[in-house]
């Protein structure tokens, strides 16, 4: 079935909401033949986004690690600083176009909210973001921006207060209002055709990637690296290289204070199938079934479930998804500050973590490109937080 | 015959819509709550709808998703649950016992094992609030293989193609959610509710049973008016999320099923 991706997928959701689903499914097939919908989506990625995001040579992280040339790619010069907004902008000109004037979204760390946000000011459309009461807490300076661009921001006190709560909320808000409303999922996880179309509005990084690869370095990359939350960057940046069999495609899940401890949110890695969120995928849960809390320093990572894409690429091995812990993506974002004064978000930092792990394995000739999906400025907070804990050794 | 198809006909010969409850199991307390159950039916509930626990209902107001956390912080498991079934199944034969649940904890606790179980107590069938038309075969055949019905829900957004489609080969009853929304109590009812239900009582080969928003008596007898049976949840649910002492709560739940008769 083509909602699914092999077992995993489909739509599991309330029968109030089928038909929604089935209304966005049309509507995105037909924005997605319409070359005028194409035209004024590359516009504003050009003009509003600033795409295309560079492919940066960190010649200084290279050479600290010794082995395979280290290419970032630089999502977090995006407008509002992370890859987000690729999708945000796509999905917003979608809800436009079926005439809905109101856009919701669910927010962890905040970019989600912020972008969603921020194409709504653009587009003139009414927006309330759901975010869990902690995070509220947590991110003040994020529900501060989404205020100032003019969405409403609720915060929902239910469940761990966090996420996953914020996306039950979204989800509850949008079966009583969804003749008006359109949600805007952040990542490739949700029912079908979620998962599709968030992928589609992401895979402008992956195509960019191998394009500027094969120009700058005359060659494609031998590994690309991402980080994998829901698993939206990720699953854009591999979809320039599924074809390349030559290309290893490497996922990083946030492994919190350890895959040992239970406190992480490593989906794949320490998960096993279940359904959330109207998809099936590997999801962290008690023996019951119930679904558990997670943990990680990058509230962006923060999520029990994963894109079912992501599932099928992991059973098949077309990606392998590794774990990097909190300790080692802290260590990373301090390194890349100073080694090349990129200050990386700690959701990406557990990329760059991984791609340090892995470059010395390699001959100089070899290629690592690491998708750099956002910038940390949002993370000092957090990363001073962690430190006054966990001191620096 | 079998039990649902009976209970409608009683109630049809009776002149009155058939009385389906909603608990969640395990709430106020796992011990409280098959008490809770058997006051629900003891006071003339003709279906319950035993509510198992989720940790994430996302088709659920505040009132359930209270209820659902207050029991699973008490350790609520669906063994558990099955065990409950069980107890009211020995004491209350002719009453109808539907399965009421979100798909993952059914998926993990096994459909095979799971169905076979519910036979074996006595549970008439399963309603799976996030297991549309679409992804039903994944349970279906187990169902089938065991005589359970699996309830269908169709809803105010669905268009008419749709509906057909999904009543068309629906067994015991079929579960018409009236309202665009999440389960809780509204004011008033829908205007476009008696259009709504008479179309799909037209196509559907079984009774039609509707829900969602339904507070009080007068409520339900207005609803009853243009359907089969009447559901409620978080009326029923609202005093037992309350705090207050067990017996006022029983008290105020068995009260308030007698008013909806």
């Amino acid at each position: 079935m083509k909602t699914h991706y092999g077992i995993y997928g489909g739509q599991y959701v309330a029968e109030t909401l089928m038909p929604v689903l089935q209304e966005v499914e049309t509507a995105y097939e037909s924005a997605r033949r319409d070359p005028a919908f194409a035209r004024e989506l590359a516009e504003l990625l050009t003009d509003y986004v600033g795409r295309e995001s560079p492919l940066y040579f960190a010649r200084n992280l290279t050479r600290y690690c010794g082995g395979a040339r280290i290419f970032l790619k630089r999502e977090d010069l995006n407008h509002t600083g992370a890859h987000k907004v690729n999708n945000t902008i796509g999905q917003a000109l979608l809800a436009r176009r079926m005439g809905k004037k109101r856009l919701i979204a669910e927010t962890g760390a905040g970019m989600h909210g912020v972008t969603t946000a921020t194409v709504a000011a653009l587009f003139g459309m009414e927006c309330e973001v759901f975010m869990g009461a902690l995070d509220v807490k947590r991110q003040a300076p994020n529900v501060e921006r989404m205020r100032v661009l003019g969405a409403g921001v609720t915060a929902v006190d239910a469940g761990s207060a966090t996420l996953k709560d914020a996306m039950n909320e979204a989800i509850r808000n949008w079966t009583a209002t969804a003749d008006h409303t359109f949600y805007v999922i952040g990542t490739v996880a949700g029912p079908y055709p979620y998962p599709r179309m968030v992928r589609d509005f992401q895979s402008v990084i992956g195509r960019e990637t191998r394009r500027q690869c094969l120009e700058k370095i005359g060659k494609l990359p031998d590994e690309v690296i991402a980080c994998v939350g829901g698993g939206s960057n990720a699953l854009g940046m591999f979809a320039g290289f599924l074809e390349d069999a030559s290309v290893r495609l490497t996922g990083v899940e946030a492994g919190g204070e350890g895959l040992e401890t239970g406190r992480h949110a490593a989906s794949i890695n320490g998960g096993r199938v279940g359904v959330l969120h109207g998809s099936k995928c590997y999801l962290l849960q008690d023996r019951d079934g119930q679904i558990l809390e997670t943990h990680s320093v990058s509230a962006g990572l923060d999520y029990p479930g994963v894109g079912p894409e992501h599932c099928l690429l992991a059973d098949t091995k077309r990606a392998r998804y590794t774990v990097v812990n909190d300790e080692e993506a802290v260590r990373a974002f301090e390194l890349l500050s100073r080694l090349e004064g990129i200050i990386p978000a700690l959701e990406s930092s557990h990329a760059v973590a991984q791609a340090l792990r892995t470059a010395g394995t390699y001959p100089p000739d070899a290629v690592i490109v690491v998708n750099l999906s956002g910038r940390g400025d949002k993370d000092m907070d957090s990363v001073r937080r962690y430190r006054e804990t966990h001191p620096a050794a | 015959m079998d039990r649902i198809a009976k209970i409608f006909e009683r109630c049809r010969q009776e002149g009155r819509p058939a009385l389906t409850v909603f608990a969640t199991c395990g709430c106020p307390s796992p011990e409280e709550s098959g008490e809770l159950m058997a006051e629900i039916i003891a006071r003339g509930a003709d279906i319950l709808e035993i509510g198992v626990p989720f940790s994430d209902p996302m088709a659920d107001g505040a009132v359930i998703q209270r209820a659902s956390d207050m029991a699973l912080r008490q350790g609520m498991t669906l063994e558990k649950v099955l065990e409950t079934a069980g107890h009211l199944r020995e004491r209350h034969p002719e009453t109808g016992i539907i399965l009421f649940s979100y798909f993952n904890v059914l998926l993990q606790y096994g459909l095979e094992r799971l169905t076979a179980r519910l036979a074996e107590i006595g549970v008439d069938g399963i309603l799976v609030v996030d297991l549309p038309f679409e992804e039903r075969e994944e349970l279906l055949p187990f169902c089938r293989a065991n005589g359970l019905h699996l309830i269908n829900l169709v809803s105010p957004a669905t268009p008419p193609e749709r509906m057909r489609r999904i009543v068309a080969d629906a067994t015991g009853f079929v579960y018409y959610v009236m309202v665009r929304g999440v389960t809780g109590t509204r004011d008033g009812l829908p205007p476009e509710l008696a259009d709504n239900l008479a179309r799909l009582r037209a196509v559907s080969p079984v009774p039609v049973a509707a829900g969602f928003g339904i507070a009080s008596g007068e409520a339900a007898h207005a609803v009853g008016r243009y359907a089969d049976g009447v559901i409620v949840g978080s009326a029923v649910m609202r005093p037992a999320v309350s705090g207050r002492p067990f017996p006022e709560i029983r008290k105020e739940v068995g009260d308030l099923i007698a008013s909806l008769r």
